[in-house]
């Protein structure tokens, strides 16, 4: 098996709050997190492809198809954007578990069938010390 | 378990075929494609599988490794152009995957007895990577 990983980045911020909760509890849950007027991150995306080497070509995919992809689907809407404005995220706490989530999600439903390598695995970084992995990866 | 060693390389290569187009290459490798070729400072990831010896508590001698590393990868390929100096390469794109594979080819027969070869990955850049589990995996 063979899998090309290729790396984007993107800054946001957030605020971690969740509507069930009491702002107490939310307090105590969420602690910086939950600072009423959010904070930031640089952000590092993972997104892993598998398929064949291509015969002709050499490469499992076109990085300028697979940029274009990720740009659509992901970095124009998050890139500089506030995550809590999203319709995504209107119901749901932006927490790097719901955001890897939607991510994964978005690049399926954007993804292009036919001779196109499968995606494999989307990981994120929220900061160098925590790293978030897609449920639906194989390792 | 596994065990991991890190290695680096700094070559040059170009993603053509003469087979092709300008145009052809140009919309498939993008700025890759430029025939003088361009470089980059290879990092290798080698990571093999096996159990820790008994006695001496190890699963390969790290020194071992870096030495068959050293043979098989970077004294061949460090400050080479590889399209010209490096075969297959001057008859196989030396894309990332392809360099890749290349790759767990020359290592892989340093790996039957004792700790197996598991994956090679191979960073072009600091935004790009390939893991190469073999052709069985």
């Amino acid at each position: 098996m063979i899998r090309i990983t290729r790396r984007y980045r993107f800054a946001a911020s957030h605020r971690l709050h969740a509507a069930e909760l009491s702002d107490k509890a939310n307090q105590d849950l969420y602690g910086k997190c939950n600072n009423p007027f959010g904070h930031g991150h640089n952000y590092i995306l993972d997104v892993s492809v598998k398929g064949p080497v291509q015969k002709d070509s050499g490469l499992v995919v076109r990085l300028s198809e697979l940029d274009a992809l990720v740009r659509s689907s992901v970095l124009n809407e998050f890139d500089q954007s506030n995550l809590n404005d999203a319709a995504a995220f209107v119901a749901r706490v932006p927490t790097t578990e719901n955001l890897v989530t939607e991510i994964e999600q978005r690049l399926r439903a954007a993804w292009p069938g036919g001779e196109w390598p499968q995606l494999d695995r989307v990981q994120i970084r929220e900061t160098p010390r925590n790293l978030f992995t897609s449920s639906g990866a194989s390792v | 378990m596994l065990i991991t060693r890190k290695a680096e390389f700094s070559s040059s290569h170009a993603c053509y075929r003469s087979d092709w187009s300008d145009e052809r290459n140009r919309e498939v490798y993008g700025l890759k494609a430029n025939p003088h070729g361009h470089g980059h400072n290879y990092v290798l990831e080698v990571t093999l599988e096996g159990d820790p010896d008994p006695i001496t508590g190890m699963v390969l001698d790290l020194k071992d490794l870096k030495d068959i590393l050293n043979r098989e990868v970077v004294e061949p390929f460090d400050h080479r152009f590889l399209n010209h100096e490096i075969r297959p390469f001057d008859t196989v794109v030396p894309t990332a995957e392809n360099i890749t594979i290349e790759i767990w080819r020359r290592l892989e027969p340093n790996f039957r007895k004792g700790a197996r070869l598991h994956q090679v990955r191979l960073w072009e850049t600091d935004d790009l990577y390939v893991d190469y589990f073999g052709e069985s995996a």
